[in-house]
C-alpha cells in the first residue's frame, strides 16, 4: 500500500468516526425529547393545577362558578365505573384467554378469534363509544347510565385484557400442566390448581394495566353521555354519570382560564389515580418474577 | 383410558375403596367450562359484528337520504346548519392534515429513539429511559389535550402571532409526542429480534457502530419498524381528545396547518354532545363519519398484520 492511498484511508476511517459520534448525539436527542415532553407535561399541569389542588376540589360538585367547582360526583363516578367494569371485564377477558390457551384446537375458528381480536384492539375509541351508544344506550334501552358507560368500556379493554392475560398463561412451564395430569387431576382441575394460581400475577398485571387505561378513557363515555353537570352521586347503575375525564373536558372547554386551572387540579387527580394503579400493576410483576 | 379405568366400578355399584378422585362433580365441570370459556371468547367475535352491523345499517339510512357521490366527493360539510351539505373531503382533509403532522414528529423520534435504545444505550440507561416512555404511553389522551392547549399552542404562537387558539399544528405535534412510545418500543422490539451473530459479523469486518444500526439492524428489521409505522398513522387518525380540544370545530378544506380545522373524530363528539334527535339526517352523520374511520383504519391495520407478516426476515 503505497503512502497516499493509507492517508486516504486514514480519513475515511476518521470521518466514518465523526458521523458515528454526530449520529450518536442525534440519537440520544431524538430519545431525550420524549423524556423532555412528558416532563414539559407533569410540570405544566402541575403549575397550572397547584393552586386548585385542595380538599374542596373533592367535596364539592361541579358549580358555575370555578371558585366553588370540585369534581366529587366526577371521582365517584369513575369508582363507580371501575367497580362495574373490573369483575365483568376480568371474567370475560381471562375467560377468553383460558379458552385459547388451554382448550382452543388449532383450527380455523381459533385463528380467526384471534386475528379478530387483535383488529380490536386497533378500532378507535370513538367507534366503541358509538356501539355503545347504538346497542346498550338504544338497543337495549339502558339509556344514558352508569351501566351502559361500563358495558361499553367493558367491551373496550377486553382485547387488552385478553391478549395480557394470554402471555400471562403462555408463561406457564408446560411441567406443571404434565405433572397436574400425572397426578390424574382433569383438565379444568389442571388449569384452575395448577395453571391459573400460577399465571394470575401476570394477569392482574395486565388487567389493572387495561383498568388503568379505561380510567383514563374519554371518547366512548362523551358518546354515551356521560353529563358534564353532575351534582349527585349515581345511587343505582341506572342513574346517569360523569367520570374525571368528562369532567376535566368540560372545563378545558370553557374560555374561562379559571376553569384551566380547575382542569389542570383534575388533572392531577386522574394522574394520581393511574400512577397507583400502575404502582400495584408493578408491585404484582416483581412478585411474579421472584417467584419463577 | 379413562372411561375404561371408571367404568367397571360405578357399574359394580359400591366400590368399598373410592379409588376415582375425578367425582361426578368434576366430569360435569369438565364438560360446562368449555363451553362458558368458548362463549367469553366468542364475545369478541360478537363485538365485531355488532360494531360492523350498527355502522352498515345506519348508515345504509344515511344514504337513503344523501347521495354516496356527495358525500365522498363534496367539498363542504356543513351538516348541522341551513344550507346542509354533506361533504365528507374536509373532514378528511382535517384528519389527514393531523396525522401527517403527528407521522412527521413520531417516525423520526421514534425510529431514532428505538436505534439509540436497541444499539447504543447501555442497560442502565434503558432501564430509566423505557419505563418513562411506558408512562408517555399511558398518560390519557384528555391530558395530552391540555398539553396542547396551554404550553404548545401559546408556544406556536409566540412564533406565529396570527395563529389561531384552535390550529392543526399543536393538535398535530402532540398526537405526535403520544404515538411516539408506540413507534419506538413495536420498532426496538423489530431490531431486538436480529440476531446478535449479524452485528458481529459487520464489527468483525470493522463497521461502526452506526453503520451496523443503519446498514445491518434497520434494513433487518424493516417490515418491523414499517408495520409499527403504519400502526402509528393509524392510531393518529382515530385519536380523539387531543383534536377535540386543540383543533377546533371549523371543517374546511385547507392545506395551512395553522389554521383551525376539524378531523372526522372531532365531528362525532361534536355531534353527540349536542341534542341530536335520533333517527335524524345529522344523527345519521355520525355513523356514516364512523364508518369512514372504521374502514380506515381497518385497513391500515390490515395493511401493518401484512407487511410484518409478508416482509420478514427469517433468521
Amino acid at each position: 500500500m503505497s503512502l497516499l492511498e493509507e492517508d486516504t484511508g486514514r480519513k475515511q476511517i476518521a470521518q466514518r468516526r465523526r458521523i458515528d459520534f454526530i449520529l450518536h448525539i442525534l440519537f440520544v436527542v431524538s430519545t431525550a425529547i420524549g423524556v423532555v415532553a412528558l416532563m414539559a407535561l407533569i410540570i405544566d399541569i402541575v403549575l397550572d393545577g397547584f393552586m386548585r389542588f385542595a380538599p374542596d376540589l373533592f367535596t364539592n360538585y361541579p358549580s358555575r362558578r370555578a371558585s366553588q367547582a370540585g369534581m366529587k360526583s366526577a371521582i365517584v363516578g369513575s369508582l363507580y365505573m371501575l367497580l362495574i367494569m373490573a369483575p365483568l371485564s376480568f371474567i370475560l377477558g381471562v375467560g377468553a384467554a383460558i379458552f385459547l390457551e388451554e382448550y382452543a384446537k388449532k383450527n380455523r375458528l381459533t385463528r380467526l378469534i384471534q386475528l379478530n381480536i387483535s383488529t380490536l384492539a386497533g378500532v378507535p375509541s370513538i367507534v366503541y363509544g358509538i356501539l355503545g351508544l347504538t346497542l346498550f344506550v338504544r338497543g337495549l334501552a339502558l339509556e344514558r347510565s352508569l351501566l351502559s358507560g361500563a358495558l361499553t368500556m367493558t367491551l373496550l379493554v377486553l382485547p387488552i385484557i385478553i391478549v395480557a392475560a394470554q402471555e400471562a398463561i403462555r408463561a406457564v412451564p408446560k411441567a406443571r400442566r404434565d405433572a397436574s395430569f400425572a397426578l390424574g387431576a382433569t383438565k379444568w382441575q389442571t388449569v384452575s390448581r395448577s395453571v391459573m394460581p400460577s399465571a394470575l400475577p401476570g394477569v392482574m398485571t395486565g388487567v389493572i394495566l387495561a383498568l388503568s387505561r379505561a380510567i383514563g378513557e374519554t371518547a366512548p363515555l362523551v358518546m354515551i353521555g356521560g353529563l358534564t353537570y353532575v351534582a349527585f352521586l349515581p345511587e343505582s347503575i341506572m342513574d346517569s354519570f360523569t367520570v374525571m375525564p368528562i369532567q376535566i373536558y368540560n372545563w378545558i372547554s370553557r374560555p374561562n382560564e379559571a376553569f384551566h386551572e380547575l382542569a389542570a387540579a383534575g388533572i392531577i387527580v386522574l394522574l394520581i389515580m393511574l400512577l397507583l394503579m400502575n404502582f400495584a400493576a408493578i408491585l404484582l410483576r416483581n412478585k411474579y418474577q421472584k417467584n419463577v | 383410558m379413562r372411561s375404561e379405568v371408571t367404568q367397571p366400578m360405578k357399574a359394580s355399584g359400591k366400590s368399598p375403596i373410592k379409588l376415582d378422585f375425578r367425582n361426578e362433580k368434576s366430569h360435569l365441570l369438565d364438560k360446562i367450562v368449555p363451553i362458558l370459556l368458548f362463549l367469553c371468547a366468542a364475545l369478541s367475535i360478537l363485538t365485531t359484528i355488532g360494531i360492523v352491523f350498527t355502522l352498515i345499517t345506519e348508515t345504509f339510512q344515511f344514504f337513503q337520504k344523501v347521495s354516496i357521490m356527495d358525500y365522498l366527493f363534496g367539498t363542504k360539510w356543513s351538516p348541522l346548519i341551513d344550507p346542509k351539505s354533506f361533504g365528507v373531503l374536509p373532514l378528511l382533509s382535517g384528519t389527514f392534515m393531523i396525522t401527517i403532522i403527528a407521522c412527521i414528529v413520531a417516525i423520526p423520534l421514534g425510529l431514532a429513539s428505538a436505534i439509540y435504545l436497541s444499539e447504543y444505550a447501555h442497560k442502565r440507561v434503558r432501564k430509566i429511559i423505557k419505563p418513562i416512555l411506558e408512562v408517555l404511553a399511558g398518560v390519557p389522551t384528555i391530558v395530552y389535550g391540555y398539553f396542547a392547549l396551554s404550553l404548545i399552542t401559546p408556544l406556536i404562537r409566540g412564533i406565529f402571532p396570527d395563529t389561531g387558539v384552535f390550529n392543526a399544528l399543536s393538535a398535530g405535534i402532540v398526537v405526535g409526542i403520544m404515538i411516539i412510545p408506540m413507534v419506538c418500543s413495536l420498532s426496538e422490539d423489530a431490531m431486538s429480534a436480529v440476531p446478535r451473530s449479524l452485528r458481529d459479523g459487520a464489527y468483525a469486518l470493522g463497521a461502526t457502530r452506526f453503520e451496523v444500526a443503519l446498514k445491518i439492524v434497520v434494513p433487518a428489521a424493516l417490515s418491523g419498524i414499517v408495520a409499527s409505522a403504519v400502526l402509528a398513522f393509524s392510531r393518529a387518525i382515530g385519536e380523539t381528545m387531543i383534536v377535540t380540544v386543540a383543533a377546533g370545530a371549523t371543517p374546511k378544506l385547507t392545506a395551512d396547518p395553522l389554521e383551525s380545522i376539524q378531523t372526522m373524530t372531532a365531528y362525532i363528539v361534536q355531534v353527540s354532545m349536542g341534542d341530536t334527535p335520533h333517527g335524524s339526517i345529522e344523527y345519521g352523520t355520525i355513523f356514516a363519519v364512523g364508518m369512514t374511520l372504521f374502514i380506515i383504519t381497518f385497513l391500515l391495520n390490515i395493511l401493518a398484520q401484512y407487511v410484518a407478516r409478508r416482509f420478514r426476515e427469517e433468521y
